[in-house]
């Protein structure tokens, strides 16, 4: 299946035959028109605007002036902005492996044909996928309450006292969970998906040559859902350092622990809808937005060598 | 639950748009055909697991729900507390400030109406284009929207929302519901759907008998795309109904809020001073903002699957 793989790479058919090329070259047009209106609108023009405000500053003597550069050079060396950063790598490096892990295996499982009950466990394991983010992180955050959450239960249950979730050592933890239990589900239905068209033929091969179940998982199956690891990889990625929703929403609960510069979008954001600085919040977003690209671009091209 | 997947059917028909199945095993038969696996009791076992870890919460939603405010503080959070509360929050979560939460309602639902509607028109009809038509600028057309789906959403939120606030969108349903309009990963799924669905000989043969492109697309292909269709409608549905970042920063105005909004805005007037603790009625408010989408994707699950899974068709 070709859905799955990195869209970058895959094209999923050449173009049709070129042959009619001159009747058709504006019928496409007038299909695909009206996307790309609303997409220049909502996404090129806001894209531009962003570039042309982070070169500008709005100061008190002076008005808007243009700087050049000094947003840019002024967050380099901005030390929240570096703090948020970190943050959301370590939230990166830790979460996205455990929720991808989890996902693997689980449609793995789905996949091999040995589980009771199939088809109630891959839709109860995708139902997180349809709750809001803001009524999974309202949900969890009353869990986590020591008061009285569930934490607080098993504090009183067993007559210990469980570190608290919501304190500044655990929060990032805490939040990490919030976002497994959301896409846990949404990856595993990725990797399912791609496993469900690999060709028969190949299983018939490989039991020919007696392979088993965990050779046919690493010389079949893994390298065959390759693209849609790489995606979910990339998805992944970009959503960790867009990370917002649970920390915002969490935040009157934890008020100590995740201050308004949390992530590097929190950041933005708190710098331009409480500090009015909305010129240097676009250099910083546009700084994220280039530092996301590059990363997703090289996971995608590491992704797809390897093994090619 | 442990009903036997067909091995020796034959292969129905490539699942077609509304052929009602009787059951969900009605997909493409099995493959691992030769020597069924064994069912294992471990493996289930620890996939159990992961189910526990998702329906636990969901269970507390369902249980706590049914609490009063006094309910929840006293009672555990696993068990029901001694008076069950459900219909009274419910009530009061629709009557609590003249009927608010209703208004929520109804606005997520517009914005879902003519959002993910006309997301999932736009992408249908910019995927088909794709697919089917060679057309000046298309290779441009998808590596600038690829591109753009790699900048974070927060980038644009800024200037978007300052370029709006020009327009005189902010603080209107226009908002939120332009941006929603634009569904990069649908267009993608669309076309990648439409390259498989729809044989190209099929649109050939409508032209040659004379309809236009206008028809061909109507009569012909859309029909074909009808899965495709639905699992796009439904992932830009879930998108748009659960939306927090762009109505946060283009809204003022609480008439206008969608749901998720409305309830965080509930949630965060406990911590204001002289503020009313509504904790019950954020919960109750919570488990009505999830029912609806949780119920489309049960009733509508063969749809959606064989839609994501658009490349088993062939074999």
């Amino acid at each position: 299946m070709t859905t799955l793989q990195p869209p970058v790479a895959a094209e999923p058919r050449p173009a049709p035959p070129p042959a009619k090329r001159d009747r058709r070259s504006w019928t496409g047009w007038g299909f695909i028109g009206p996307f790309v209106a609303v997409f220049a609108l909502v996404f090129l023009a806001p894209i531009v605007y962003s570039i042309y405000l982070s070169l500008f500053r709005d100061q008190l003597i002076g008005g808007n002036t243009f700087v050049g550069l000094d947003n840019y050079t002024q967050a380099l060396k901005d030390d929240q902005f570096w703090a948020s950063l970190g943050r959301v790598t370590l939230f990166l490096c830790v979460q996205v492996p455990i929720m991808l892990g989890i996902a693997l295996l689980v449609a793995l499982a789905l996949d091999s044909g040995r589980l009771y009950g199939k088809s109630f466990f891959r839709i109860t394991i995708f139902l997180p996928y349809a709750v809001p983010a803001v009524v999974a992180t309202l949900m969890w955050g009353f869990m986590y309450g020591t008061k009285y959450g569930l934490v607080g239960d098993i504090n009183d249950a067993f007559g210990v006292t469980l570190p608290d979730p919501l304190s500044p050592d655990l929060v990032l933890a805490s939040i990490g969970n919030i976002v497994t239990w959301e896409f846990v589900g949404y990856n595993m239905l990725i990797f399912y998906s791609a496993l469900r068209v690999i060709p028969n033929s190949l299983y018939e091969a490989a039991e020919i040559d007696g392979a088993g179940q965990i050779r046919m998982i690493s010389a079949i199956k893994l390298p065959a859902i390759r693209g849609a690891l790489v995606i979910a990889t990339i998805f992944s990625i970009i959503g960790s350092f867009q990370l917002f929703n649970e920390p915002n929403i969490l935040r009157p609960l934890a008020r100590n622990a995740i201050t308004t510069d949390y992530t590097p979008n929190f950041y933005t954001y708190s710098l331009s809808f409480n500090g009015q600085q909305q010129n240097y919040s676009a250099a910083v977003a546009i700084i994220m937005g280039l530092i996301t690209m590059v990363i997703a671009y090289v996971v995608q091209l590491r992704g797809m060598r390897k093994g090619a | 639950m442990s009903t036997p997947v067909t091995t020796t059917s034959p292969a129905p028909p490539a699942k077609a748009a509304g052929a009602p199945t009787s059951t969900p095993r009605l997909r493409t038969p099995r493959r691992h055909s030769p020597g069924r696996p064994k069912r294992s009791v471990l493996l289930t076992v620890l996939t159990s697991l992961v189910v526990l870890y998702t329906v636990v919460p969901l269970i507390w939603l369902v249980i706590n729900a049914t609490k009063t405010q006094s309910g929840l503080a006293d009672s555990s959070g696993l068990w029901f507390a001694h008076d069950f509360a459900l219909w009274d929050n419910i009530r009061d979560t629709f009557t609590y400030h003249d009927g608010i939460f209703g208004r929520w309602l109804l606005n997520t639902a517009m914005y879902v109406v003519l959002g993910a509607g006309g997301a999932t028109l736009l992408a249908v009809l910019g995927g088909y284009a794709l697919a089917k038509f060679d057309f000046f600028g298309k290779r441009g057309v998808f590596a600038v929207v690829i591109g753009a789906v790699a900048v974070p959403g927060t980038a644009l939120a800024v200037p978007t929302f300052l370029m709006f606030s020009k327009m005189g969108l902010t603080d209107t349903p226009w908002a939120v519901i332009i941006p929603s309009l634009v569904s990069p990963f649908g267009l993608y799924l669309m076309w990648v759907f439409a390259t498989e669905a729809i044989p190209t000989e099929l649109l050939e043969a409508a032209r040659i008998d004379g309809a236009g492109e206008v028809r061909t697309f109507f009569q012909v292909a859309l029909p074909l795309l009808a899965p495709g269709l639905v699992t796009v409608l439904l992932f830009t549905t879930v998108a748009t109904w659960n939306n927090y970042f762009l109505p946060l920063i283009m809204l003022k105005d609480s008439d206008w809020y969608p749901l998720t909004l409305g309830l965080s805005a509930w949630n965060s007037q406990a911590e204001t001073i002289g503020g009313d603790v509504i904790y019950n009625l954020v919960i109750t408010g919570s488990l009505i903002t999830i029912l609806p989408l949780i119920a489309a994707f049960l009733l509508l699950q063969k749809y959606w699957q064989s839609g994501l899974a658009a490349g088993s068709v062939k074999e």
